[in-house]
């Protein structure tokens, strides 16, 4: 089947999908847009996750089929050009990135939970990030990023 | 060129690939771009031990755009001289999940559902996977992890047990536990005539070309292998897996590029994990807490393919003081894969036993537990008689106790209780060894100012490529703007792997001198570069071949606070810190966030993960993320990491230490001692679950207060 749908604000035109694809295959495989990562493949550890419409989703999850004319964004989509998001920068300078395989679920993840609420709570960040598993950090300095993004609110874009 | 300038190891510079990282934009093996790629899907053995007596790959064939399914039946035979890389190389089943044959297809969906219609036939046989204590099989090898002897012996320690006034005789298991680096291993493997290009996910591309190049009969600089970034390994990538050694007979094959990626199901039969282990220790000491007699023997299991027997007894035969001391090692061959490395292998589980055991004869002597760790600190490497190069564990003790408030501490075991929740405090002492191995590197520069160092290192999110750009700019002394650091790349001049806690050392000693080299050489031409550049090289190994004889270890101590609900057995730990004297700290930033990541799987393997052996069918019952659960940022609270300042002249030119793997060590022991000092009982079995603390709820005293 063909699938049309909006990515990072560019429309997309993915033909010969199999109807069991999912959303995540057709980003990684078709679009070549590999940000979102393939660890578990059954919605555990969050490191595809993006937006469907504005709701952040696990792509593995989501057939390719329910994102027909849905706008999506990856984290390919969140800098503007050169300039970082302030989520992004903010895991830059709190060292919340290791290996990196997670970092792009974590971040659009956290993008998420700061447009809704740009002043979370200690409970509403771990509430936000329960379904993002890293292996690496011990998750201390991805909640220091989320403390420094929301504590600089949209100025940290650079 | 610029020396006034202040130097950059040990400040918190941000990680030089951070920026491809937050954007989506850094690659890894699965996503390189390739013309007209095949997909690899494997078949995994649907038994534990066997014979395979057909494989009809008749309907699999059938599937549209099936190219080939590969088995023993057709596959080349293949070289090299490990058994778990040799694959499809007989009809024999050595484990349940082995890959007995892989469909290679044109897209990924038909090779997934080819590989469910490739029929294989099996000889079945009794099969083995459960390690129990005296297992008749269980014998001593001749070694343990990497070069070690099995057993080591001083004094007479029955002996010494007998005289002793206070002795602790107590049994400690680990289960299976397994890496679940967030990167599925993965390959994309490219023929180019007789050479062959892998982008692959490892932890070493010059060790992963190596046996690449074994594997195929080919010679090393026929093969390259690409792996720039790497999602994590913790010692799963260390040893190359069977996925690349697929990816390229799958190539090879069809005649087209190949990629595979295990699924995070198969990673849990094909990867690797950590032995489980029994370890029984025997502690004896005099009134005063000074210990007279130390004996660890340890049983752990390996695979019918190969032997692989961890080193769990050695820290013990280096960390404590006792004139008297047994150690020993003995595995069982069993109906399983492998058992692999995982992070801090050997001293993980051992210092998990000999710790908590430390922490019962603090106890039994009514001594304070950190007191019993000062009394018994050996002057010199007990068993080598080497001097130490630095000891400063008693320091990580006293001032963790400063930072954490352990002055005060009531040691009455099972008394504090704060609402539904008993609370409690432990301590554990931890070591890792401080090594390093020949590498090679370049370092270049160029008309515009810029330096270039090249050297086949991994980053495998330990922040290597950043420390390395430091160790570069202060060993050139120039701002690190100006270095471009290339690694991951078994083109580059060969390194040792990412492994050990190894890597910084053993590449950044290369990389300094390299440097130090190219100023001599740039001195030597008057300061100026040359139109075309001016290159020096350094190999490390005859400095290596010329270090001196000391005992050389990180060491540092792990302190926890836990909550203890006995109504349901939930055990929460609101603090966890851990001091570390591990020479000298290159980058701040990397180097927190590695202590507190192995601080966290520390605690993980305390209360969390467990890798369960299915006894009925082989394998392990719990095999993806949904029942193997790698802890969630819920699992930890409050993770602290500190580190003592540390001069060792004896290391290498940075006066550095790993620090990849000491955070993982010692950590279950604080836990498990501060389970006890909130409980009053001892769970020597890990992890501590909450129906093991239920089953023994009646014995927990807080339970009536």
């Amino acid at each position: 089947m063909r699938v049309e749908l909006t990515v990072n604000g560019e429309p997309q035109v993915a033909d010969d999908v199999w109807e069991g694809e999912s959303l995540l295959y057709v980003l990684r495989e078709r679009l070549g847009l590999p940000g979102a990562k393939n660890a578990c493949e059954q919605g555990e550890c969050g490191s595809c996750t993006v937006y469907l419409d504005g709701t952040v989703v696990c792509a593995c999850l989501v057939a390719a089929g329910q994102a027909e004319g849905a706008e999506v964004v990856t984290v390919e989509g969140l800098a503007d050009g050169d300039a970082l998001d302030p989520v992004q920068r903010a895991f830059l300078d709190a060292g919340a990135v290791q290996c990196g395989f997670c970092t792009p679920g974590l971040v659009v993840a956290v993008h998420d939970l700061l447009a809704r609420t740009p002043d979370p709570a200690e409970a509403d960040v771990r509430e936000a990030l329960a379904g993002n598993l890293c292996r690496c950090t011990g998750y201390e300095h991805i909640l220091a990023a989320v403390r420094l993004a929301a504590e600089r609110g949209g100025e940290g874009r650079s | 060129m610029t020396t006034d300038i202040e130097r950059v190891t040990g400040t918190a510079l941000d990680r030089v690939e951070g920026r491809d990282k937050v954007t989506g934009l850094a690659r890894y093996a699965y996503e390189y771009p390739a013309d007209d790629i095949a997909y690899v899907v494997p078949v995994p053995a649907a038994i534990a031990r066997g014979t395979i007596t057909g494989i009809d790959p008749g309907d699999a064939l059938a599937v549209p755009g099936v190219l080939t399914v590969l088995s023993f039946r057709n596959a080349p035979p293949l070289a090299g001289n490990d058994p778990e890389l040799r694959i499809f190389s007989s009809d024999r089943v050595s484990y349940r999940g082995q890959m007995v044959a892989a469909v290679v297809a044109d897209t990924l969906e038909a090779a997934a559902e080819a590989a469910r219609l490739v029929h294989v036939g099996y000889d079945a046989e009794p099969h083995d996977v459960l390690l129990r204590p005296d297992h008749p099989e269980a014998y001593v090898p001749e070694k343990v992890n990497p070069s070690f002897p099995a057993v080591s012996e001083q004094g007479d320690v029955e002996a010494a047990l007998g005289d002793a006034a206070v002795t602790v005789d107590t049994t400690y298991t680990t289960p299976a536990y397994h890496n679940n680096a967030m990167e599925p291993h993965a390959t994309l493997a490219v023929w180019s005539g007789d050479r062959l290009t892998a982008y692959d996910s490892n932890q070493g591309s010059s060790t992963a070309r190596d046996m690449l190049a074994a594997a195929f009969g080919l010679e090393p600089g026929q093969v390259r292998v690409v792996s720039p970034h790497v999602g994590g390994g913790f010692g799963s990538k260390g040893t190359p897996r069977p996925q690349i050694v697929l990816a390229a007979l799958a190539a090879r094959a069809v005649g087209r590029p190949a990629k595979v990626a295990l699924t995070r199901q198969h990673m849990f039969a094909v990867t690797g994990y950590r032995t489980p282990s029994i370890q029984r220790v025997r502690l004896g000491a005099d009134a005063s807490g000074r210990m007279t007699a130390l004996a660890h023997e340890v049983e752990e299991q390996t695979s019918t393919l190969k032997e692989f027997a961890e080193q769990t007894a050695v820290p013990s035969r280096m960390m404590y003081a006792a004139p008297n001391r047994l150690t020993t090692h003995r595995v069982v061959a069993l109906d399983v894969a492998t058992p692999s490395w995982m992070r801090a292998p050997g001293e993980c589980p051992g210092m998990y036993a000999l710790e908590s055991a430390m922490d019962e004869l603090a106890v039994a002597c009514g001594l304070d537990p950190i007191e019993l760790r000062v009394r018994n600190e050996p002057e010199e490497d007990p068993e080598s008689g080497l001097p130490w190069s630095s000891r400063n564990v008693v320091a990580c003790l006293r001032e963790g106790a400063a930072w954490f408030g352990w002055a005060g501490r009531d040691p009455a075991p099972g008394v504090r209780r704060d609402g539904r929740w008993l609370v409690g405090t432990g301590v554990a002492a931890s070591t890792y060894p401080a090594r390093r191995r020949p590498s090679e590197a370049t370092a270049r520069a160029t008309a515009d100012g810029r330096f270039t160092v090249r050297i086949a290192a991994a980053d495998i999110g330990t922040g290597s490529r950043t420390a390395l750009t430091q160790i570069a700019a202060d060993a050139l002394g120039v701002p690190p703007e100006r270095v471009d650091v290339r690694i991951g790349d078994s083109a580059l001049p060969t390194a040792s792997l990412a492994g050990g806690s190894m890597g910084t050392a053993s590449w950044g000693s290369a990389v300094a001198m390299a440097c130090v080299r190219l100023r001599e050489r740039l001195d030597g031409a008057g300061g100026e570069v040359p139109e075309d550049g001016i290159e020096a090289r350094y190999d490390t190994a005859d400095d290596i071949k010329a270090d001196a004889a000391y005992a050389r270890h990180a060491f540092g101590a792990q302190f926890a606070e836990v909550r203890v609900d006995p109504g349901t057995g939930e055990i929460r730990v609101p603090r966890l810190l851990g001091v570390f004297a591990a020479g000298r700290i290159i980058n701040a930033k990397t180097a927190r966030s590695q202590f507190i990541g192995g601080m966290t799987m520390g605690l993980a393997m305390a209360l969390l993960e467990e890798s369960v052996p299915d006894a009925e069918f082989g394998g392990f019952l719990n095999h993806d993320l949904a029942q193997y659960h790698v802890p969630a940022n819920a699992d930890v609270a409050n993770i602290d990491a500190r580190w003592i300042e540390e001069d060792d002249p004896h290391l290498n030119p940075m006066g550095s230490k790993g620090i990849g793997e000491i955070g993982i060590v010692g950590t279950a022991a604080a836990i498990g001692n501060a389970v006890h000092h909130a409980t009053g009982v001892r769970f020597r079995d890990l992890p501590i679950r909450p129906d093991r603390v239920l089953d023994r709820a009646p014995q927990i005293g807080g339970r009536n207060l």
